[in-house]
């Protein structure tokens, strides 16, 4: 067996050297709460390396050819035109757009101004240059210590993001675009996106969170999102990965659920050699709510690996999670849903569903619900399938006059349609149906 | 129009059609009865062209052509149509949209342009009215939540859009309430014409009270073991299956046994 310390070493020193080299520079630097919070992390990640898959929570997802790569933290961003972005942006979705190129705001590009009374959209570095104070207390409290190797990376750097935050009674009508692309040639950009999502109570919101490349080149993501939702507000967040089939997205969502809160979330997976999306959904007050929803749609050798965890802490929450796979070439994934309801949380209600879809012999699907129970008065179903299409189904519709092939193709595509009903805007999901139905060849 | 001679077929290498005769000419009415697991099915899915049939010897003809050579969705697009004995839910896939495709589909196959928007929804709205079908039902997931009753209207009513050269109704009466038997008789009358045959499974006499066949056929053993007129059907009624020997489980259908 490999020394796994002196191989941690080896793994994280090229990126602890270079928090050593950059920590005076980067935004907020030299206040004390913001030095503690990065020194702490760049501690926690140097002690806990890369995971492996060794790691319970990682058995199915390998990231050692992550972990061997020597990824290089771009501080200053790469030019990309304005043009190359407009064609990639989601037809008639009217949003206020953030852009973020290999994790770096760039103003040139977003489009931040009209903003309603009551909303604040910056980007995290800006905001800790200029009033860092408004950010004490929203590193790491909803979960506490990092979870992970990445978030700890993600946590000693803390260098740009988007910072939202939308006051009491606001609800904010149009959509909030949070556009990463990786941008950069060098085969080795690592972006740490930051973002931290706070909304007042009664107010409500809608991000679109899309990860994109405009390169063939390889690249690494590792995004940390801190949420708070406060009495009675809502938030929707859909998150889109398309990277291209070298990169590597790892993503965090840390929710925090406030009384009578929602939120709802809906990951779609459609890029990317290796995508990982953890969510932790704290439902922290009596009658919080959460909507997990995602849909993988994977090829080739795609690995795609959701990993959510509901915490039922307090009486009458509720958790709806449905995640759909459709799984085509040699393509893997992975699904844990990890339900926990503490004793106090009495007439909580939870519901799980993971179902995927083989197209392929040789793809391969790894589900697990994990259930942590302690109240008895609680309401708790889940399921799982693996399956292919219909034969019956198959042979309805082609007995109607309509082709193999096409059969095929709708058949998939109907599979897809629950979740993709379920997306904040219908803009976001005619450009989704088309993407799958692009990787489909249905037109 | 259709022409099956000497037809064997195996499944899962049991013998299920034993040498089936049956010709059906242009704008006949032929019903098939028979007791259950008689091969009436088996028959209806192997002129359709699924898959798990193993056809060992015989042949079909249809229209000068040999059958068995096409994919299910071929002999669709030339004509035939299958009325399932248990309708297929398709979550996912509105029933507008299933027959948009298939309507389509035929067309394009023909050569002939697509039907665009406003006639597609008139053509809709006229068959829908010939089903006394609610308008909702178009917008909902193929068959999925129908009652049985509404899934075999929901047959009849693709069949009417699809106007079929020759239409297989496999028990499309089962389940239907009395009303509803009327409507779908109705609908399918409507659809009678010189060059349109049908050949309807059943296992009831009412049936053919409303669509009253030129032909009656019983099958078992895997064999039409006999034709007559419609006066067989209610022969049929009286006596039930128990005179039919060999390897059939006999059942009465009737209240009496003869
Ligand atoms: N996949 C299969 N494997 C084995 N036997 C089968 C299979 N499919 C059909 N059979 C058998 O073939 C026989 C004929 O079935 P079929 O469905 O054609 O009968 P049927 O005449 O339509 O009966 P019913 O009146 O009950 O609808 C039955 O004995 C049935 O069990
Ligand atoms: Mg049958």
């Amino acid at each position: 067996m490999v020394d796994s310390s002196e191989q941690i070493a080896e793994e994280v020193g090229k990126y602890l050297s270079q928090h050593q080299e950059v920590a005076s520079t980067l935004p907020a630097a030299g206040i004390s709460w913001v030095d503690a919070h990065r020194e702490a992390a760049s501690k926690r990640f140097e002690q806990l390396g890369f995971p492996t898959t060794r790691d319970e929570q990682w058995k199915y997802t390998n990231v050692r050819s992550i972990a061997r790569h020597a990824f290089d933290l771009s501080l200053n961003p790469v030019d990309v035109n304005p043009s190359v972005i407009n064609k990639l942006t989601i037809p008639n979705l009217d949003a206020h757009r953030l852009v973020f190129t290999d994790g770096i705001f760039s103003p040139l590009l977003s489009q931040i101004s009209d903003l309603p009374k009551g909303v604040t959209i910056i980007s995290l570095a800006a905001l800790l240059r200029s009033d860092p104070s408004r950010l004490e207390n929203k590193f790491g409290e909803v979960v506490g210590e990092p979870i992970n190797g990445f978030n700890a990376m993600n946590s000693a750097f803390i260098l740009d993001g988007a910072f939202i935050e939308i006051e009491s009674g606001v609800k904010l009508e149009k959509p909030i675009e949070l556009l990463y692309v990786s941008a950069s040639t060098n085969e080795q950009a690592l972006a740490l996106p930051r973002n931290i999502v706070v909304l007042r109570k009664q107010s409500s919101a809608t991000l679109c969170e899309r990860y994109i490349s405009v390169t063939h080149s390889q690249s690494l993501t590792s995004s940390v999102s801190e949420v708070y939702i406060e009495d009675n507000g809502i938030l929707h967040i859909d998150r889109v990965n398309e990277e291209n089939d070298k990169s590597f997205n790892i993503g965090a969502l840390f929710a925090n659920v406030g009384r009578n809160a929602r939120l709802k979330s809906n990951s779609i997976t459609l890029g990317g050699r290796l995508v990982r999306n953890d969510i932790v959904v704290r439902l922290s007050e009596d009658g919080a709510e959460t909507q997990l929803d995602g849909l993988y749609v994977v090829n080739d050798r795609q690995h795609v690996d959701n990993n959510t965890q509901v915490l039922h802490d307090h009486p009458r929450t509720t958790s709806r999670e449905h995640y759909k796979g459709i799984l085509s070439g040699k393509a893997r994934a992975v699904f844990r849903g990890h339900i926990s309801v503490k004793p106090e949380a009495q007439g909580a209600d939870a519901v799980q569903k993971n179902n995927n879809l083989l197209l392929s012999p040789e793809a391969e699907v790894d589900t697990m619900p994990q259930l942590e129970i302690y109240a008895d008065d609680v309401k708790c179903a889940h399921g799982a399938t693996v399956g292919q299409l219909e034969e019956e189904a198959i042979f309805y519709m082609r007995s109607r006059g309509i082709g193999y092939a096409e059969t095929r193709q709708l058949l998939t595509h109907a599979f897809a349609a629950e979740i993709l009903e379920n997306l904040g805007q219908s803009s976001i999901k005619d450009y989704i149906e088309n993407r799958i139905n692009h990787m489909m060849g249905l037109s | 129009m259709l022409a099956i001679s000497d037809l064997r077929v195996e499944v899962d290498g049991k013998q299920i059609l034993n040498g089936l005769d049956l010709e059906v000419c242009p704008g006949e009415i032929h019903a098939i009865m028979g007791p259950n697991g008689s091969g009436k099915s088996t028959l209806a899915n192997v002129i359709a062209g699924r898959d798990g049939y193993d056809v060992k010897g015989g042949s079909i003809f249809y229209m000068g052509n040999n059958l068995l050579d096409l994919l299910p969705e071929e002999r669709a697009r030339q004509g035939i149509f299958l009325a399932f004995q248990y309708p297929v839910e398709i979550p996912g896939v509105a029933n507008i949209y299933l027959l948009k495709e298939a309507i389509n589909a035929i067309r394009s196959s023909k050569e002939e342009k697509e039907l665009d928007a406003i006639d597609f929804l008139s053509l809709v709205r006229d068959k829908l009215k010939l089903l006394d079908m609610k308008e909702e039902f178009l917008y909902r997931s193929v068959n999925q939540g129908f009652s049985g009753g509404e899934k075999k209207r929901n047959e009849i009513f693709q069949m009417a859009m699809l106007e079929p050269t020759l239409a297989i109704l496999d028990e499309t009466d089962s389940g239907l309430d009395i009303d509803a038997l009327k409507v779908v008789s109705d609908g399918v009358n409507a659809l009678r014409a010189a060059d349109r045959s049908i050949i309807l499974v059943t296992h009831y006499q009412r049936l053919l009270n409303y669509i009253v066949p030129d032909y009656v056929h019983v099958l078992a053993n895997g064999q039409v073991i006999r034709s007559g007129d419609h006066s067989l059907a209610a022969e049929l009624e009286e006596s039930g299956y128990s005179w039919i020997g060999g390897g059939g489980e006999g059942k009465s259908l009737g209240a009496s046994v003869g």
